[in-house]
């Protein structure tokens, strides 16, 4: 990848130094091989605990038509 | 149930009542022949297996999958899903092409937004980790043309299968597993015919979970490997004999499989994930093949996907113990190797080859008649 292309894919976020510090030694003898990494972790982890549990938006009508298929192969009574 | 991958699941098939209309258009399209994989590919993309990509990787998606296993927008897409073109096959960006498998009339269009060139070196080795020719996965690569064309399919028709009792789209199984009340569902991927570590992994998985899905992988397979209608026809034997029928769903996945390892464990993951499991079981060496990768790499690279949405429930390797009476693993039973039955692949082919019936401490015996009365139940 060129390193121009490379560079697009990250951006700085400021935090406190203190924090870093912190962090720093957290990550110490773990897979983690900067703060920065341990950071995206975090950050995906916590993002991704907002999507779970909402309903499928199928229409009615499409909803019936599945339950027909599934009723007409067995997997429901 | 977990949100598709991506958030949304895809549904790029047309509607039946405009379905005769789009196949005579694209009749009048260029068109490009499929092979039996990639004609699945498109079907997988189009029913949204693949959530939440609508077609074939355009370049900026391919280097990101390559490079950081995620799209663009950084969903985790550890496998580049890609169409190469045939040298000269006179497509162009902006083309509208229809893709046919068979004579029996096009089975999808692919709105063609890019051409743009196969990276082999990375892709093998980011991919596979290797450019090893011996490598499936490097030699498949070895076989594509230089070219990679991206865009959206749209399907026209679902192509016909053997196995139609056993064909569900994510939208039908997440309709089903609603309907059975199942929240907690686990995801089981084989390749296999049951012996009892297969199904010892799966009752130990429906302890904590509402219900098993188990996916077998149907398609292309190596010589040797058990037939689909084995499989299939075995599988359905163990769960009317020993399953609560309200607690196991058997659907099929039509797939090839890479071998890619760690990669395509995510990959599997995600697949699961669109059909609506919660969990999803990841055995020892999941998706390997040789010596390519380290027995727990499959298992560890999941730590780098914190946001991957599905939980992965790791199993090693099991036994029967005689002594026991049950099946074991290293952390549950104080007796050796002796006292031991490995559940070896090898072992149970030489045993049904030979017309024999593999003991009762490896295979169910119904399972074992189902092998025995099929007579060959191996790809030549």
């Amino acid at each position: 990848m060129k390193k121009k292309e490379q560079e697009s894919k990250f951006t700085s976020v400021s935090i406190p130094t203190p924090l870093f510090e912190k962090i720093k030694k957290r990550i110490e003898g773990t897979g983690f091989t900067s703060v920065s990494s341990y950071v995206v972790y975090v950050l995906r982890e916590v993002l991704a605990e907002d999507a779970v549990d909402e309903k499928e938006a199928f229409s009615r009508e499409d909803e019936e038509r599945v339950k027909e298929r599934l009723r007409s192969l067995g997997y429901l009574d | 149930m977990p949100l598709p991958h991506g958030g949304r699941l895809i549904d790029r098939t047309i509607p039946d009542d405009a379905a005769g209309e789009a196949g005579a258009e694209a009749r009048g399209l260029k068109s490009l022949r499929l092979d039996t994989e990639q004609a699945r590919e498109v079907e997988n993309i189009a029913q949204g297996i693949y959530s939440p990509i609508e077609g074939f990787l355009r370049a900026e998606e391919y280097a990101s999958v390559l490079e950081h296993a995620r799209l663009p927008g950084d969903t985790p897409w550890a496998l580049p899903i890609v169409l190469d073109l045939p040298p000269d096959s006179g497509i162009e960006e902006g083309d509208r092409v229809a893709l046919w498998e068979t004579d029996e009339g096009p089975l999808a269009v692919m709105e063609v937004e890019e051409i743009y060139p196969l990276d082999r070196d990375r892709h093998d080795q980011l991919i596979y980790g290797t450019r090893d020719a011996s490598h499936p996965g490097v030699a498949k690569t070895g076989g594509m043309g230089d070219l990679l064309a991206g865009g959206p399919v749209t399907l026209l028709r679902l192509s016909s299968s053997p196995f139609e009792r056993y064909r569900l789209s994510p939208r039908e199984t997440r309709v089903l597993f609603s309907e059975l009340g199942w929240r907690q569902v686990v995801g089981f991927q084989t390749r296999n015919v049951p012996h009892l570590g297969h199904e010892y992994v799966q009752k130990t998985a429906l302890t904590f979970a509402d219900g098993l899905f188990i996916n077998p992988v149907i398609g292309k397979k190596k010589k040797g490997d058990f037939t689909d209608e084995a499989i299939l026809a075995t599988y359905q034997t163990l769960i009317d004999n020993y399953y609560l029928k309200e607690r196991s769903v058997m659907a099929i996945l039509q797939y090839e499989m890479r071998y890619a390892g760690p990669r395509e464990a995510i990959h599997h993951a995600i697949m699961r994930k669109n059909f609506g499991c919660t969990h999803f079981i990841v055995g020892r060496d999941h998706a390997g093949v040789g010596d390519f990768y380290d027995p727990f790499a499959a298992q560890e690279i999941f730590q780098d996907f914190p946001d991957l949405g599905i939980v992965p429930v790791f199993f090693n390797t099991f036994s029967y113990c005689l002594r026991c009476g049950g099946v074991v693993n290293e952390k549950t039973c104080p007796h050796g190797k002796e006292d031991q039955v490995g559940f070896s692949g090898t072992r149970m082919r030489e045993l049904i080859v030979e017309g024999k019936v593999p003991p009762p401490e490896m295979l169910r015996p119904e399972v074992a008649e189902v092998l025995l009365e099929i007579g060959d139940p191996f790809v030549e």
